[in-house]
């Protein structure tokens, strides 16, 4: 059991179908099974254990996961944002590395410690001369398909790590092979060291659906790219989804993603104004919101198309509150919510999420974070509705606790949110002598308009009660995010110092 | 005989098909086409008859199971032979249609 199969079973059954398609060419399954079958051969032959990818969306990155896959060692895709001296940390930490670099970082992997550095087009185009099979050994299910460091936000970041037999039951519940039309493309636009990235290869090459890459996201290169491809899926994280969306009420001229059938969001929590702007300006299209996390190997819930249209449409405030969940689990997937005694919640209580399943690996090279029965503790809190729907209430670690009282700061930035001048909102823990800790919300207003702080703090309790009022109010011009949506809220805290 | 587990490719001996094991439980054995399937990497034996009434086809992509679910195996190359396993047809894995999340 191995992920390579599905790559093969593609090229073997549809070889002259377009797999890929990125500024550098056009390249079929059958071609890309041939460059991961070369790539195999060298990446055996080097000596090395691990293959390494520091580089944005290209070719590569299909054909080292994949090459990496037949020759049995675990793929680790770089992030190419760090600093040189976190990305050398990180290369000792996988010597002797095969590692395929972008021509722009080629001088940043070290080669200490046996690692070969080979750079990206030149290793593609050694591998177009080699066109002979390459036998694929019996990988054990249980050997590792995936290392991804974590972003670590404190501290030494931990190695995630994904074995065949887990990304293989993530494909296999979640993807029907060959179910896309030949016309189907989906953009990604995920960086390849997101874990979303590398299941959106899986999956795409899994469905036979053409994978359009987009290096560097900007809505007004997403929105040309999708024209002209006639791109049919796509996944975005939130900011992205926020961007385009903005972009296109301010230019009329920008391309209309006219061909788009299906768009997938996750990687960050979205606000509930954009899910409902996004409805109302594509109704033809089917919206899924996916939750996972890297230690799930990808989606464990989502909330599909038919939930979105129901809670769009519905009066019922319990149907209309769903537009803010992220569904129901996969099959497949179990679900609970646990208190901090360890009991199993009950309906709309809140807790921990914890996971369970086949696709579920919880594990670090440092440490296996299952718990007994092989749950996984994801650190999200959130609640379950009685329907089963999940919804989730920021970072187990982001909850403010006020007085001996336990707060989410996304019930607080729901309510900030729901003014009409409030783009976005961030809440947070801050310092408090009287309370150990209290609220802080940093606020972005709509350009040109200024909003008083007690008047949403007004909102906050007529909405909730006195102990969610935010204490000290921060207007700023933008709020902290990382490239993949993910909203920094370490950084938030210390505009409160 | 192979022992049966996950991971291991089996090939038919009376077809093209090849199948993944996905999950299975001890001293199963597993048949194409009336055949015992064989390791995908051996030298397709010679002289073995097909069932005829077995040659009921796999198809790539599917997932077929036993009754109770506890065997699975992947059909990763399609082939005119029937799966069984100790005798009994497998069936398909109903899968549920997801809309794609990645």
């Amino acid at each position: 059991m191995n992920i390579s199969m599905f790559l093969q079973m593609a090229a073997e059954t549809l070889p002259n179908r377009i797999a890929l398609v990125n500024p550098d060419g056009r390249h079929s399954y059958g071609d890309l099974y041939a460059a991961a079958q070369a790539a195999a051969r060298l990446i055996s032959s080097s000596g090395c254990e691990y293959v390494a990818l520091l580089d944005t969306s290209s070719e590569a990155v299909a054909v080292a996961l994949m090459g990496a896959a037949l020759a049995g060692k675990p793929y680790v895709p770089l992030n190419y944002r760090l600093t040189d001296a976190e990305l050398g940390s990180l290369a000792e930490r996988i010597t002797p590395a095969f590692a395929i670099v972008g021509e722009a970082h080629l001088s940043r992997f070290p080669t200490s410690g046996g690692s070969k550095v080979y750079a990206r087009r030149a290793f593609l185009e050694t591998l177009r001369a080699d066109t002979e099979p390459y036998e694929n050994p019996d990988v054990d299910p249980s050997a590792v398909a995936v290392q991804l460091f974590t972003s670590g936000t404190t501290g030494k970041p931990k190695a995630a790590i994904l074995r065949h037999e887990h990304l293989v039951s993530y494909i296999l519940g979640s993807v029907e092979f060959m179910s896309a039309e030949e016309e189907e493309a989906t953009l990604v636009t995920v960086p390849p060291y997101h874990i979303a990235g590398i299941s959106a290869v899986m999956s795409s090459i899994y469905a036979c659906r053409r994978i359009v890459q987009l290096p560097d996201f900007t809505p007004k290169d997403w929105l040309q790219l999708a024209h002209d491809e006639q791109v049919t899926n796509a996944f975005v994280v939130p900011t992205m989804l926020s961007r385009i969306i903005d972009d296109l009420k301010r230019d009329a001229s920008l391309p209309k993603p006219t061909a788009i059938r299906a768009i997938a969001y996750g990687g960050g929590k979205m606000p509930v104004q954009v899910v409902q702007t996004a409805l109302d300006l594509f109704p033809e299209v089917n919206f899924t919101n996916a939750y996972g996390l890297t230690e799930t190997s990808s989606t464990i819930a989502l909330l599909d198309p038919d939930d979105h249209r129901a809670a769009h449409g519905s009066d019922e405030p319990h149907v209309r509150k769903r537009l803010g969940s992220v569904g129901r689990p996969l099959p497949g997937v179990e679900i609970e919510i646990r208190d901090d005694e360890g009991r199993v919640c009950g309906p709309n209580e809140a807790g921990e999420v914890y996971v369970r399943g086949p696709q579920v690996s919880g594990e670090y090279l440092e440490r296996n974070a299952l718990v007994a029965d092989g749950w996984f503790p994801t650190r999200d809190s959130g609640f379950m509705d009685e329907d089963g729907y999940l919804f989730l209430a920021g970072r187990a670690d982001d909850v403010i606790v006020r007085g001996g009282e336990n707060i989410s700061p996304a019930e607080i930035e729901d309510v900030l949110l729901s003014h009409g001048d409030v783009l976005d909102a961030a809440v947070v823990a801050i310092p408090s002598v009287e309370w150990g800790e209290t609220v802080g919300a940093a606020i972005v207003t709509s350009p040109g308009t200024a909003i008083d702080a007690s008047m949403l703090q007004a909102m906050v309790k007529n909405a909730l009660r006195s102990s969610r009022v935010p204490e000290k109010i921060l207007f700023v011009d933008a709020l902290p995010y990382n490239e993949t949506g993910k909203l920094l809220r370490r950084v938030v805290k210390t505009l409160f110092v | 005989m192979t022992q049966i587990r996950p991971g291991l490719k089996l090939k038919s001996a009376v077809c093209t098909a090849e199948v993944m094991v996905i999950k299975a439980p001890a001293g199963v054995e597993l048949s194409c086409g009336g055949a015992a399937l064989i390791d995908a990497k051996a030298a397709a034996p010679a002289g073995v008859a097909a069932d005829e009434a077995q040659m009921t086809g796999c198809e790539i992509g599917k997932r077929y199971v036993n009754a109770d679910q506890s065997l699975e195996v992947l059909c990763v190359k399609p082939g005119k032979g029937g799966l069984a396993a100790n005798g009994t047809v497998l069936t398909l894995k109903d899968a549920k249609k997801l809309p794609s999340s990645d």
